[in-house]
């Protein structure tokens, strides 16, 4: 059976992804003996190429990009978004509450009208998405559990649960105790409670989980006495596309 | 009859990339040659007005991941510097060993996977892994220091977590130290073999020449990375605070990412320059690579970075070896790590050498500590004018000895040896001759 083929496109990101699964060392080889790698931190036209899985990391930013997205598309059977800027748009989002042309004005001045950019998007923006890697970076646990069941032809067990469950199972001493606080509630699970493990804040760089609405978790975080306007910063570093990152009209956060 | 060349890539029509060569002569005489970079802006300077201290090297270090730790350190410094926090022994030598550890990390990536292979004419590490699989081996094994060192002491490598300002949110313990001291010690032996191998692939560099004006860190105690004053070999030695005079950024139409110049259009950043104004502060073992390697300061072949960057492996690796020595002595508790922050209105400035060269970070904050006004100036944006003109001497030099094809080649790898991000380096080295 021929190796299934490979490919790695990047958009507006910070390639961190990328260095995370080249800091896979371990499995590395394994992985370049298990594929054909055909388009990784190299030059090869995508027009004359052809691959079964690609992986794209990166947030959509600018309107010409959207060809390039749809032809990945039009060559790949399975397209992975690899990272928070792929998957949700990531941290690049902020530039859209800051206003566009303010931020290219502030940061080009005159010379803003030579660039091009428009409002960071996820590619689901532009195209259709089979799996995901969330994270900010990516964990390198489930992009191996990905590759592993993608070549197995099986679906990904990717969890849909809040960080906390992780945080718990290593018993840290949780933030909130310590009179902090922590997105842990909300965030979705899979990078085994990486932030709170180290002491950092929690602020769900792997996005929301499904049911962040209806269960108890924006009444947790009222009860911690966390503002409003603290829980939309933090959901904006990472989560800026969701719509929770604009205060309810209800208010209904406030306690 | 004078030669004519046009190397042009459209970058609107060609997919994967994010900067381009363009070289037009006609008659032999180039009329036109840079470097386009055509990434997309990311205006980081306004994303992160109105975020807390605690936020912004969260924010600036995702500016590039290989560097991450370096965007960290310079970051964080700004935010010490801005409101005036002193630093314990301690949190200094954990700061000082996560640097080490990216600066051989990334030089061990662009060494073994991006120059190696240029010189060994394969298209990329892949065919490497069959043909020499000890040597991708041992490439990866060095490169794992990176993951070992920054796991252990921050949570990871790519945007680590327990490094903030003022300390680190979470004590190592001495277990996980232990290990991470006998990794480090368990790669001796390959750091001799990568200056070995380096000097076998030396000649394969083009002999060209340009002298230029070397801008880097400097401290009286050290080859300097983590900190010091600014050092140009063309105006001296200025206080970091200062850093707007030697390094004045302005736009140009065909590139996203800002030039830079001092004195003359150009200057030059990274572990060239490095070496060229700091190479007599060299450790033993640095030493012994520049001679073996036969790099002598100043050295104006900018394909020599390539060399530099190993130098610099092996004068790193012993200053890890030393630095983890006396951090397995220190008393690593929350009393010396934890971070005691009192944030204040003001400006702060930090200047740190990361792998691809100098990198600038400079933030105003409000009284609550919010940041006002930032701005990063980052390596490979500083070498963009540089390379712009060792291309504009190396063009017409070769023009008419060799072919369109061998010059492309040529111009690809100048443009590696700067080591920019590989977010430039690696997409844009297809080059279309119209
Ligand atoms: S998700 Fe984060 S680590 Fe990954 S590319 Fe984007 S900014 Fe970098
Ligand atoms: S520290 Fe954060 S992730 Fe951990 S239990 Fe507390 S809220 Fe949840
Ligand atoms: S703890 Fe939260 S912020 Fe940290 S990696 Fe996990 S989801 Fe992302």
């Amino acid at each position: 059976m021929a190796k299934p083929r490979v490919s790695f496109h990047d958009f507006t990101s910070c390639e961190g992804c990328q260095l995370q699964v080249l800091n896979c060392e371990d499995e590395l080889l394994g992985i370049v003996g298990a594929v054909d790698i055909v388009n990784f931190r190299e030059a090869i036209d995508e027009k004359s190429d052809e691959y079964d899985i690609a992986f794209i990391e990166g947030a959509f930013t600018r309107e010409s990009d959207r060809k390039r997205l749809e032809h990945i598309r039009k060559c790949a059977k399975i397209v992975v978004a690899l990272g928070a800027c792929a998957c949700t748009g990531g941290l690049n989002v902020l530039k859209n509450f800051r206003g566009i042309d303010e931020s290219m004005k502030k940061v080009y001045g005159e010379a803003a009208s030579w660039y091009e950019t428009s409002p960071a998007l996820p590619i689901e923006a532009a195209i259709k998405v089979d799996v995901k890697i969330n994270g900010c970076p990516i964990p390198k646990q489930e992009f191996l559990e990905v590759v592993k069941s993608v070549l197995a032809g099986r679906t990904p067990q990717i969890p849909d649960y809040p960080v906390c469950v992780e945080c718990k199972l290593r018993e840290n001493v949780c933030l909130f105790q310590k009179g902090e606080y922590c997105m842990g509630v909300v965030a979705k699970a899979g990078c085994n409670a990486w932030c709170p493990s180290y002491g950092g804040r929690c602020y769900a760089c792997r996005g929301l989980i499904t049911d962040f609405n209806k269960n108890a978790a924006k009444d947790v975080l009222a009860e911690y006495g966390l503002t409003l306007e603290q829980v939309m910063a933090e959901f904006r570093m990472f989560n800026g596309v969701f719509p929770v990152a604009e205060p309810p009209a209800d208010g209904a956060l406030k306690s | 009859m004078g030669k004519t060349l046009d190397i042009n890539i459209h970058h609107l029509t060609r997919v994967e990339g994010h900067g381009n060569i363009i070289v037009r002569a006609s008659d032999g005489k180039v009329e036109k040659c840079h470097l386009q970079i055509v990434e997309t802006p990311r205006v980081f300077e306004s994303m992160i007005c109105g975020l807390s201290w605690r936020d912004t090297a969260m924010l600036t270090c995702r500016i590039c991941g290989i560097c991450s730790v370096g965007h960290t350190t310079a970051s964080i410094q700004a935010t010490d510097d801005a409101f005036g926090l002193k630093l314990t022994p301690e949190v200094l030598a954990l700061r000082k060993l996560m640097l080490l550890a990216e600066e051989i990390q990334s030089h061990v990536l662009h060494v073994y996977f991006l120059a190696a292979p240029d010189a060994l004419g394969a298209g990329s590490v892949l065919p490497l892994a069959s043909s020499h699989p000890e040597v991708v081996k041992r490439a990866l094994r060095m490169k794992k220091v990176g993951n070992v060192i920054c796991d252990a002491v921050a949570g990871r490598h790519v945007h680590p977590i327990a490094l903030v300002p003022g300390g680190f949110t979470h004590v190592p313990s001495k277990k996980d130290l232990k290990k991470v001291q006998d990794y480090i010690l368990m790669l001796n032996d390959d750091v001799d073999a990568t200056v070995e191998t380096v000097a076998a692939i030396g000649g394969a560099f083009p002999k060209f020449e340009r002298e230029r004006e070397d801008v880097s860190l400097t401290h009286p105690d050290e080859y300097a990375f983590y900190n010091g004053q600014l050092k140009s070999s063309k105006t001296g030695v200025h206080d970091i605070h200062d850093y707007a005079k030697v390094i004045h950024e302005f736009c140009v139409e065909h590139s996203t990412s800002k030039h830079v110049r001092n004195v003359d259009a150009c200057l030059a950043v990274g572990a060239l320059s490095r070496f060229n104004n700091n190479a007599a502060q060299l450790n033993d073992r640095g030493q012994a690579a520049a001679k073996k390697l036969g790099l002598k300061a100043p050295c104006y072949n900018p394909y020599y970075n390539n060399l530099a960057q190993t130098v610099e492996i092996a004068h790193f690796y012993d200053e890890a070896v030393k630095l983890m020595d006396q951090i397995m002595k220190m008393d690593l508790t929350e009393a010396t790590l934890a971070p005691n922050v009192t944030p204040k209105a003001g400006r702060g400035i930090g200047l740190t050498e990361v792998p691809r060269g100098l990198l600038v970070h400079d933030y105003t904050y409000d009284e609550k500590g919010v940041c006002t006004k930032a701005n990063c100036i980052i390596p490979t944006g500083m070498n963009l004018a540089n390379i712009d003109h060792d291309m504009q001497k190396y063009v017409p030099e070769v023009i008419n000895t060799r072919t369109q094809d061998q010059i492309g080649h040529d111009l690809e790898m100048l443009v590696r040896s700067y080591d920019p991000c590989i977010s430039c380096s690696v997409h844009l080295l297809k080059v279309d001759w119209v």
